[in-house]
């Protein structure tokens, strides 16, 4: 089977590849660009650890096709840092240990930037709702989420 | 002497015996001179036990010293997640 | 200053701060290398193909055509891989049996569980690989199955091997069965206890079987060159113990294979045993190119882990006033398709809390056509002392006394000779109780509908093999590197101890985890045993290490190494008899190194002994909705005793993840099979885990008991706090409901059922 030829936007830079039709938008990212921050932990869209921005909306990296991404934009955790500078959020993440086997981190951490960038002032509760799909089976989320408040706080400040 | 506790199917192998004597100086002369007396038991021995003297659980330690009041309980060996 | 003062003083400067963990900026930033993470040249992709049926008879595989699609490099079947003599060995926290595991990794004569490996390709690419598995050809005769335990255990069930004959039955019974083991533990006279009792009860609890349930799947990237020499990348709590098993399932010598260990994204004891390794290899040798091979995440849930289903039947006999007089249970365990289920360790677990005179408790070990458990977190305490924790909390309910104050009556401490033999050095359940009578959380006011339990727990913890290498680098840094996959932050601990021992600041210290080609035996990351064996090990290097360094600044000052001493990170005379000479740093004796002998390190290969055992209490708080079922639980507070928490966050971490994933086992998980044998719920949507939106925030209290076998009274704290949480959670419930659910999960429909029977009672 031929493969599709694409040219998308990630993390700010143009790339082609071409990819089989199955492939999905993680794939992609992983086996094509050697971009493996984002993680496989279902292939489902039910853990969030391949949580990436499409075109600016929050979406699961292994619910997008390779071949939907002509023209398109995203952005992964690899473009979370502005060169030395952690963002906010990965600053209180280590802070906080809220992280322990860090697979589930970099997912939470884009999943957690796009609730900050519509809602600076989350609840607890808001928060929690918001990282439902980013599946922690090691903290029990505590420590997460008490970082995701931490971090939002001190971006309201600055 | 120091004073063996059995439980289980170690007790089974020893014919019933719930507590024995042994002569021994280290875990090694224990389950040596447990090996000779209880020929069936070797086996267990060898797969690798637990032994509990005077409550501390030693694994493989067949260097650690037994004495002659100390009291020794053989487990199963222990490992975890 | 001495460790021990220090001890005293509480001056630690590293031991008991939270610094930000060494390898926390790769993880934040999407850098870390997991087990799929690395790609080779020149890798292929490798896939199994598995059973679809729970039991039956290979006839015949052929796959020839699989072979000749283009792109296919290797086909492996049950025939790559030899037949091994049964033979066991300690792994984890079984023993496992060579001639099983090969079985295990490769269906042979039958296939055992749906999901069970039949076959196996590397290709060019995914998708080849899909289409090559679609091409093998495999001919099976249906065999009747079986699931559950009990059914497993019928006289008529389908017998899943024909030569199993129970152990520990006198005389052995003449005809097969999927009971492959009895065992039985018990002192005192439990018949004379329950006469001296007033109250007896008797119960019987169904636990469901749950997966760890780990974000990683596992992953592996394999290399084998055409001498014969292999290297091996994968996701493991235990890389030499892969290397153990792939060398003896491969027959190859052990140094032949190298293995790294990648990033590992959980384990919490699924990750204790090999399952795609040893066929990457052995495609890896037939294609002559790497090969990477990683589970789908259906893959997982059918063909690895889980723990055990169980039923637990419990008997208490107790005194008016709440002694326990006598205690009794029988436990029967899956093992799943191969014998060797947690059911030892959970005999001994299930009422070692407890200071009771007369004991006995009885342990089936069953397999059915499931996947071969393995190890999950403190394997087998949390379902048998999750069954004991009910009961003992009913008969405080029939007693009209506080749980705590029952557990308090009967609690083990220092001098108790625990149930399962020994006596217990020095332990902290009684604080741990203590501060949960005291604690606001338990003092709370409940609203409707709301219920409180309280659950204790106790873990063994284990010592083991592990070996530790410091080496001092030219500008006076230290490189430390240890044998134990980091799973949970283990890299921050070890180097807060050698910067403790050391006297240096922690960011001259780098540790990293040691391939098998650069460190001996280290044995796995599990039992709880890292910050307790390999931080011993680290701390013995860091000694090594000290003592090098006082001979060299002897050497500089040209006095004897006994005037010299070492103190906060520097050598010093030992009075000025010595004579007169300003400190030397570590950074100045390191500069001088190659003057004064060359290199300097410190190593240390130890079997650590005297790991102590670590007990817990939980409190917890629900709520539950009567029309839907469903249980919200509102408050949960984590109180364990660490020893010594070397990085406390991390300790916090380790008990509020326990608790999660027993919150998770107690209300939600489980697995779901059709009438053909095969699993249902094979993802994350239907295998409940809990979700973020799922939880209150859990709080937590260290007690620090010390261990007097380690340096800074360290305890192991990783398992333990998922073993209270179900017995906690099941009392809660059980209170807000006003009666006994006696099984788990107690999912919506569970609990329905429940008010529906206390609806038809009351009616």
């Amino acid at each position: 089977m031929a493969k599709i030829h694409v040219t998308a936007t990630v993390n700010g830079d143009e790339v082609e590849f071409l990819c089989e039709l199955e492939e999905t938008l993680l794939d992609v990212l992983r086996d094509e660009l050697h971009l493996t921050g984002s993680k496989e932990g279902c292939a489902s869209g039910d853990c969030g650890a391949c949580s990436v921005m499409l075109d600016g909306r929050l979406v699961c990296a292994c619910l997008v096709l390779g071949v939907e991404m002509e023209g398109r934009s995203v952005e992964t955790i690899e473009a979370m840092a502005a060169g030395d500078e952690l963002h906010p959020l990965q600053q209180k993440f280590l802070e906080h240990a809220a992280l322990q086997c860090g697979i589930c981190t970099p997912g939470i951490l884009v999943a957690a930037k796009a609730l900050l960038e519509k809602k600076p002032d989350p609840t607890e509760t808001e928060v929690r709702f918001w990282l439902a799909g980013n599946l922690c089976r090691c903290t029990g989320y505590d420590k997460i989420i008490r970082a995701v408040l931490d971090a939002a706080a001190e971006m309201r400040v600055s | 002497m120091p004073r063996v506790f059995l439980s289980g199917n170690l007790k089974k192998l020893a014919g019933g015996a719930e507590e024995i004597d042994v002569e021994a100086a280290d875990i090694r002369q224990l389950l040596r001179v447990l090996g000779e007396r209880f020929p069936d038991m070797r086996p267990h021995l060898e797969q690798g036990i637990a032994v509990a003297v005077d409550g501390e659980i030693y694994q493989d330690g067949w260097l650690e010293p037994i004495a002659p009041d100390s009291e020794v309980h053989l487990l199963p060996r222990l490992g975890g997640g | 200053m001495s460790t021990a003062e220090k001890l005293e003083n509480g001056k630690f400067k590293w031991v008991g701060t939270r610094p930000v963990r060494p390898d926390g900026v790769d993880k934040v930033t999407g850098r870390a290398r997991f087990g799929a993470d690395l790609f080779l040249p020149g890798m292929l992709v490798g896939r199994v193909l598995r059973s679809p049926h729970a039991h039956a008879r290979i006839k015949s595989i052929d796959t020839s055509k699989a072979e000749a699609l283009p792109g296919v490099k290797a086909v492996v079947t049950r025939d790559d891989f030899k037949e091994m003599p049964s033979e066991s060995v300690a792994a984890g926290e079984m023993m496992i049996d060579y001639r099983d595991m090969t079985r295990n990794i490769m269906a042979r004569e039958k296939v055992l569980y749906d999901g069970h490996a039949v076959a196996a390709v590397a290709a060019a690419s995914a998708s080849v690989a899909r289409k090559a598995l679609k091409l093998i050809k495999v001919e099976y005769e249906v065999l009747p199955h079986v699931i559950g335990v009990i059914e497993a255990m019928e006289p008529g069930a389908p017998v899943l091997h024909e030569a199993m004959f129970t152990e520990g039955v006198e005389p052995t019974p003449d005809t097969p069965s999927n009971i492959a083991a009895r065992n039985e533990l018990g002192r005192g006279d439990v018949e004379a206890g329950f006469k001296k009792a007033d109250i007896i009860l008797e119960r019987t609890f169904d636990t469901a079987p749950v997966h760890q349930g780990y974000i990683e799947n596992h992953a592996c990237v394999a290399s084998v060159s055409e001498d014969g020499k292999a290297e091996l990348w994968c996701s493991t709590q235990g890389h030499y113990m892969v290397r153990a098993f792939c060398a003896k399932l491969l027959g190859m010598d052990i140094s032949d294979l190298r293995v790294t260990a990648s990033e590992i994204g959980g384990g919490f004891g699924g990750k204790t045993i090999v399952y795609l390794e040893p066929v990457a290899l052995v495609l890896s040798q037939k294609a002559h190119h790497p090969v990477k091979m990683v589970m789908t995440r259906e893959e997982v849930f059918r063909a690895t882990g889980p723990t055990s289903g169980a039923n637990v039947w419990v008997k208490l006999g107790a005194t008016k006033d709440g002694k326990i007089t006598a205690a009794e249970a029988v436990l029967k365990y899956q093992a799943g398709a191969f014998p060797g289920s947690p059911v030892g360790p959970g005999c001994m677990c299930a009422f070692a809390p407890y200071d009771i005179e007369n004991v006995k408790v009885v342990g089936y070990d069953v397999v059915s056509n499931r996947p071969k458990v393995a190890a999950y977190r403190a394997p087998g305490a949390p379902i048998s002392e999750y069954a004991v924790e009910c009961v003992v909390d009913e008969l405080a309910e029939k007693l009209g006394l506080d749980p705590i104050e029952l557990r308090l009556k009967n609690a083990a401490k220092e001098g108790t000779q625990a149930a399962y033999g020994p006596k217990f050095g020095p332990i902290g359940f009684v604080e741990t109780l203590e501060a949960a009578k005291s604690h606001p959380h338990y003092n709370a006011p409940l609203g409707p509908n709301q219920g409180r339990g309280v659950a204790s727990g106790f873990w063994f913890n284990i010592g083991g093999e592990s070996c530790a290498t410091i080496n001092i680098n030219e500008d006076g840094t230290a490189q430390l590197m240890v044998g134990t996959p980091d799973i949970g932050g283990s890299r921050a601990s070890m180097a807060m101890m050698a910067a403790e021992e050391l006297g240096i600041d922690l960011d001259k210290v780098n540790p990293v985890i040691g391939d098998t080609g650069s460190l001996g035996f280290s044995f796995l990351t599990g039992g709880s045993r890292v910050t307790f064996a390999t931080g011993k090990a680290v701390i013995v290097a860091a000694g090594n290490v000290i003592t090098d360094l006082r001979e060299r600044a002897a050497k500089i000052w040209d006095i004897p190494v006994d005037a010299v001493e070492w103190e906060d990170g520097f050598a010093r005379p030992t009075s000025s008899n010595a004579g007169e000479f300003d400190p030397l740093s570590l950074a100045d004796i390191a500069a001088m190194a190659a003057k004064t002998g060359g290199p300097i390190a410190g190593h240390a290969q130890i079997n650590a002994q005297g790991a102590a055992p670590g007990f817990g209490t939980h409190i917890v708080d629900v709520e539950v909705d009567k029309e839907t079922g469903r249980v919200t639980v509102l408050r949960y507070t984590v109180i364990q005793d660490a020893g010594k928490a070397i990085h406390p966050s991390y300790v916090e971490g380790q008990y509020q993840g326990g608790a999660a994933q027993g919150i998770g086992w107690a209300l939600n998980e489980e697995y779901v099979y059709g009438e053909d044998g095969r699993m249902q719920n094979t993802g994350f949507l239907d295998y409940r885990m809990p979700v973020a939106s799922d939880l209150p925030m859990i709080d937590t209290q260290i007690i620090e008991v010390p261990n007097p076998n380690h340096p800074y009274g360290v305890r192991g704290v990783g398992e333990t706090p998922l073993v209270p949480a179900m017995g906690a959670v099941a009392c809660a419930v059980e209170h807000a409901l006003g009666t006994r659910l006696n099984e788990l999960p107690m999912s919506p429909p569970r609990v329905l059922k429940a008010i529906g029977a206390i609806g038809e009672a009351q009616a």
